[in-house]
């Protein structure tokens, strides 16, 4: 129970500070932030790489693993290459 | 590896991600801040498959070859004009990804092999103890459950979206009943939530969710129209965040929380802010319906006789004389790829010692920031693109405005007219300027239906045309004069 007491003050916390910091983003940057946030939460490659790879799971669990490791591994890479060639734009004068 | 330093690495991810946003707060160091992001993210994964529990590789590595290559390739092929499509599917797969691990995660637990889809569906003993012991058991159940329902919503409705900015999908389709419709189906998928949490071997309920929820996305966002876009991006972008924040409690991971509640919270301010700036609730565009406008506006009577139309040559000459200009780009400028032109075109003004500056609505575009993104593209720098609020101002000092494909958001009545059905949302003023410029196909109307008396004042002219092609013929017009 501590654990998980633990873990919602982590996400209202995080929560906080998210608007904190989203709000002071300009609007000029608001599109690569967005595709700069799918890239964070293609963080969920995490928890795909332990269902994919536990090896005393079902076939079922791996092959659902394997989806996630595809899809999330698309945000990341995609996410963080296409925020950087946009905001390489913004960044020459 | 001992779960001291993987939880201590993920601490150090949590911060570079929050780093990496707060390089995001200012054009300069954006680039520095999406660079960390990816280090954390780097650390997270890599940290992550030390772990004992991983035994397997195989998949892991076909996901990541296959993942990475499809991102790669849509990161570095995609058009600056098909953004709003990319970050679509981007929400969809992070939407996917959670619901693929709530999945996992649940059929795990449950500790049956099924053989066969149809196993997918045989009830199984199970209590709350499979997931967690005590609260946690049914806390974990409910974040299941949860991020199934999200996750699902998120996919399929991201991919209307994407086939909506695509133009795959023309026409607005819906539940018969409308919001009626939805709200039976969110229900119905919330009880499903229900009876997984009071009986967690029901199998028939996890699918059930899945089903419903795949639906319920779809049904969602297929009666939203192409210009409320912006909204419905940034809205699943928030889900795709909670989604994950979500799948964070089931495996009781930091990292997946710290991230997944950026994402979410990110999301959710976008939307406000083009909710406000289209002065609609998010109710009434989700919802799909705009104010019905008291009296009608007959189209006719606003226009008749007094639209001045004119030839790019004409408006050259104007421009010869202007020493402000303000440029005003919509989503026509982005359907007719005409930012490099327009930037041409400001280069010619400047070259002449002309002021040129360009006024950008939030909502300008099919999703936020669209416009900066492709003016960027063209290498305007970006201190010229000028928020509506510190460019209204200076309208009455522009002697020309030039507006590219934007209508609605320059519509007077906005201002003037109550009861008109966008009366009170926050527009551009284009109309205080000395001389407007309109380049546009037709005088059809723009997203929200509305006639604008804006084309029709003596000291607006129209040049109809495509905008790339019209905006060209001025810029060598005038680099003639």
């Amino acid at each position: 129970m501590e654990i998980l007491i633990l873990l919602l003050a982590l996400f209202v916390l995080s929560l906080f500070l998210g608007v904190e910091l989203i709000t002071k983003v300009p609007p000029t940057l608001h599109t690569p932030l967005m595709s700069g946030t799918n890239a964070v939460s293609g963080i969920t490659l995490v928890g795909a790489l332990l269902a994919a790879g536990s090896d005393s799971s079902p076939l079922l669990v791996n092959g659902l693993g394997f989806i996630a490791v595809t899809l999330a591994t698309i945000n990341v890479v995609g996410g963080y290459l296409v925020t950087n060639r946009m905001l390489a734009m913004f960044k020459r004068k | 590896m001992n779960p001291t330093i993987v939880s201590f690495v993920y601490l150090v991810a949590g911060i570079l991600f929050i780093l990496g946003i707060k390089g995001m707060t200012k054009p300069k160091t954006a680039v520095r801040g999406n660079t960390l992001s990816a280090l954390g993210m780097l650390m997270a994964v890599v940290v992550t498959l030390l772990d004992s529990s991983i035994m397997n590789y195989n998949l892991i590595i076909a996901g990541v070859l296959v993942g990475g290559i499809i991102g790669a390739t849509m990161a570095l092929k995609i058009q600056m004009t098909s953004m709003p499509q990319m970050v679509a599917l981007l929400n969809g797969f992070g939407g996917g990804a959670s619901l693929t691990i709530a999945l996992a995660e649940y059929y795990s637990k449950l500790g049956t092999a099924p053989a066969s889809f149809a196993d997918l569906l045989t009830p199984v003993a199970a209590t709350a103890a499979n997931f967690g012991q005590g609260p946690e058991g049914t806390i974990a159940l409910v974040s299941i459950g949860l991020t199934v329902l999200i996750g699902a919503v998120t996919l399929t409705g991201s991919f209307v979206a994407f086939a909506k900015l695509q133009e795959l999908m023309k026409k607005s389709y819906g539940l018969p009943g409308g919001p009626t419709g939805n709200a039976i189906f969110l229900l119905a998928a919330l009880a499903a939530v229900v009876a997984l949490v009071l009986n967690p071997g029901n199998t028939v309920a996890i699918v059930s969710i899945v089903g419903l929820a795949l639906l319920l996305g779809l049904f969602l966002v297929m009666p939203i129209g192409g210009a409320d876009m912006p909204v419905v991006i940034a809205l699943l972008n928030s889900y795709s965040g909670i989604a994950a924040a979500l799948a964070g409690f089931i495996l009781g991971n930091t990292v997946l929380i710290v991230a997944g509640s950026l994402v979410g919270t990110s999301g959710l301010i976008l939307t406000q802010i083009m909710c406000v700036a289209m002065n609609r609730s998010l109710a009434n565009v989700l919802f799909g319906k705009m104010a019905e406008g008291g009296e009608t506006v007959d189209a006719d009577e606003i226009y008749a006789g007094k639209v001045t139309s004119a030839q790019p040559d004409e408006v050259a000459m104007m421009l010869e004389m202007a020493e402000r200009v303000v440029i005003v780009p919509g989503y026509g400028m982005a359907m007719a790829q005409a930012q490099h032109a327009v930037r041409e075109l400001a280069d010619a003004m400047e070259a002449r010692g002309t002021e040129v500056e360009y006024g950008i609505h939030p909502v300008a575009g099919r999703m936020p920031g669209h416009m900066n993104v492709l003016l960027a593209e063209a290498e305007v720098p970006y201190d010229k693109l000028v928020e509506m609020d510190r460019i209204n101002p200076t309208f009455e000092d522009t002697d020309v405005v030039i507006i590219i494909g934007a209508n609605d958001v320059t519509n007077p009545m906005a201002r003037e007219s109550e009861g008109s059905p966008i009366y009170g949302m926050p527009i551009l003023n284009v109309d205080k300027a000395k001389n407007v410029v309109v380049i546009k196909r037709s005088l059809s109307p723009g997203f929200a239906g509305l006639p604008n008396p804006l084309f029709a004042m003596d000291h607006t002219l129209m040049v109809y045309g495509d905008g790339k092609k019209a905006v060209i013929e001025m810029t060598t017009a005038l680099s003639q004069a």
